[in-house]
């Protein structure tokens, strides 16, 4: 109890005090976390709607693994990018480990399938007949895109909510290719792990309540947005 | 409602640009961060070292790190040569194979058992002795397995053995390491010799929490026992034996088999850490502190020499 409390302490004067370390951490995790959610959207949103609209063979073995995939550990995921990335693996002359790249590509790997997954579940949800109709009341191929996109809302923000939470809050991947470099790639979790391991237990209390402040922020601007009635 | 959602998206955009940055360049906080952590020297730098620039990869221990002297040394050794170092902590098992498959350019390890498979294959080269402390074995204050006042090592481990519990790192790490060679030495099977032996598998910081909630005896290295003692309830029940040594050396991953390697950045970076005012840094490593040396600078001996 006494490290939950010196931690509350902590992280309320690390904050107060506008602590350049702390910020810079914190910071760096939205960069990362963000950069990755958002390529996982790019990529993540079209192919679950070709994945939920589409009929073609091997649809279902997709869906399966689309779905083994939102439930893979990150720390695997992160062992297969560092045996990528690393100088004696195949991508290794591109120079990537143990950078920032390195980790919003390790964190993309994990939440495509959870962006993929979730847009096709939103977009299986809508009436099947959605498109027809669109196309029968005059909507061009990008406007009937837009128009499913917002029917399909719910989804779509939720599948970022579960992206951006699942890449903010993973360990096991940003440590193995990120290195856990201090002022380099050192994000709120990996900074948690090490203040752990160092026994100090009071500061990496004070880091988790700062990452769950954000994840909170960050959710709460999203719940607004998808909870909000069309007019 | 369409728009709010195009702005919630446009006000995204700057987390890519932002991404695209340079990682090789610490932001300016961090630059002053290090500056700050770097110790005043009493005299400018006597040594002029050419300025490489660039970076490295260095595979190390975590004891290294979680004893906060690579926090000091790094930022001192980047001042002087440009040279940005990564630092990768991890057991030194798994540096050492960092070093073997030429994933780092220099290893800073302290298993020198462990260390000679790999020079003699010739994957890692030009090694130096930079520093020893010494591993203790730490335990509950109560001293169930009466290990306090051992005559020598072997039966301070047979009394350990008899008795228990023990806590492991098993993570084939230096201090892992250690551990295994006091079993061997003392004719004891760690798997099926001592009574509730356990391996966490983790650091050091974190198996003295462990040993200490479950009031179990564990080896450490000195630093982080010191480092953490003021939350532990664990005492030194024995210390001074010559194979409780624990010795560090660096060495640069061989040119020769993994043309990758930033050789030069590497044998600065070894020469650094031997180098006169960088050891006198190594000894004087809070001491103040913590009252003793938690690091002895040990540039050019022979192993052989230490503990004498």
């Amino acid at each position: 109890m006494e490290a939950l409390w010196e931690g509350l302490k902590e992280a309320v004067r690390l904050i107060a005090t506008g602590d350049a370390d702390l910020y810079e951490i914190a910071w760096r995790t939205i960069v990362v976390s963000g950069s990755a959610t958002l390529f996982s959207l790019a990529v993540g949103v079209p192919a679950g709607y070709a994945l939920a609209r589409g009929r073609f063979r091997g649809r279902t073995f997709l869906l399966s693994a689309v779905n083994t995939g939102m439930g893979m550990p990150p720390v695997v995921v992160g062992l297969f990018v560092w045996l990528m990335l690393v100088r004696s693996g195949p991508f290794g002359d591109l120079d990537l480990i143990y950078t920032k790249r390195a980790m919003v590509i390790a964190q993309f790997v994990i939440a495509a399938p959870l962006v993929v997954g979730f847009t096709a579940a939103a977009v299986q949800a809508l009436p099947e007949e959605l498109p027809d109709l669109l196309k029968v009341l005059g909507a061009g191929p990008v406007r009937r895109l837009w128009y499913i996109a917002r029917e399909a809302r719910l989804g779509i923000l939720a599948a970022i909510m579960a992206g951006f939470g699942g890449v903010v809050s993973e360990v096991g991947a940003s440590m193995t290719v990120g290195g856990n470099l201090q002022g380099n790639t050192r994000v709120l979790t990996t900074a948690i792990v090490t203040e752990t391991s160092r026994g100090q237990n009071a500061n990496a209390m004070a880091l988790g309540i700062v990452l769950l402040a954000m994840a909170f922020a960050v959710n709460l601007v999203l719940t607004l947005v998808q909870q909000r009635r069309p007019r | 409602m369409n728009r709010r959602t195009l702005l919630l998206c446009l006000s995204a955009l700057p987390m890519i640009a932002a991404c695209g940055g340079d990682d090789d360049t610490p932001t300016p906080t961090a630059a002053a961060a290090t500056t700050q952590a770097a110790p005043a020297p009493a005299t400018p730098s006597p040594t002029p070292v050419p300025k490489l620039g660039g970076s490295m990869i260095l595979a190390t221990t975590t004891s290294t790190q979680d004893s906060g002297l690579l926090d000091v040394l790094v930022p001192m050794f980047t001042k002087q040569t440009g040279v940005e170092v990564k630092v990768i902590a991890v057991g030194t098992g798994a540096a050492l194979e960092m070093g073997a498959k030429g994933d780092a350019d220099a290893v800073l390890v302290h298993a020198p058992a462990s260390e000679k498979k790999y020079v003699d294959s010739a994957d890692l080269v030009e090694g130096k002795l930079v520093m020893h402390n010494d591993f203790i074995l730490v335990g509950p204050p109560s001293d169930p397995a009466k290990v306090k006042g051992s005559m020598d090592l072997t039966t301070a481990m047979a009394a350990i053995a008899a008795t228990g519990p023990f806590i492991s790192r098993g993570d084939n790490s230096g201090t892992n390491t250690a551990e295994l060679n006091l079993w061997k030495a003392a004719n004891i099977d760690p798997k099926t010799g001592v009574k509730q032996r356990e391996e966490t598998g983790q650091g050091m910081g974190a198996t003295l929490n462990v040993a200490d909630q479950k009031a179990a005896y564990t080896l450490t290295d000195r630093a982080t026992y010191l480092s953490l003692k003021k939350n532990l309830k664990l005492d030194i029940v024995f210390e001074g034996a010559r194979s409780l040594l624990n010795i560090y050396s660096a060495y640069v991953v061989s040119p020769d088999k993994h043309p990758n390697v930033k050789v030069a950045e590497a044998r600065a970076f070894v020469a650094f850490m031997v180098a006169p005012e960088t050891q006198r840094v190594i000894g004087d490593f809070k001491k103040a502190e913590y009252g003793q040396q938690l690091f002895i600078a040990d540039a050019g001996k022979k192993i052989d020499e230490l503990g004498q």
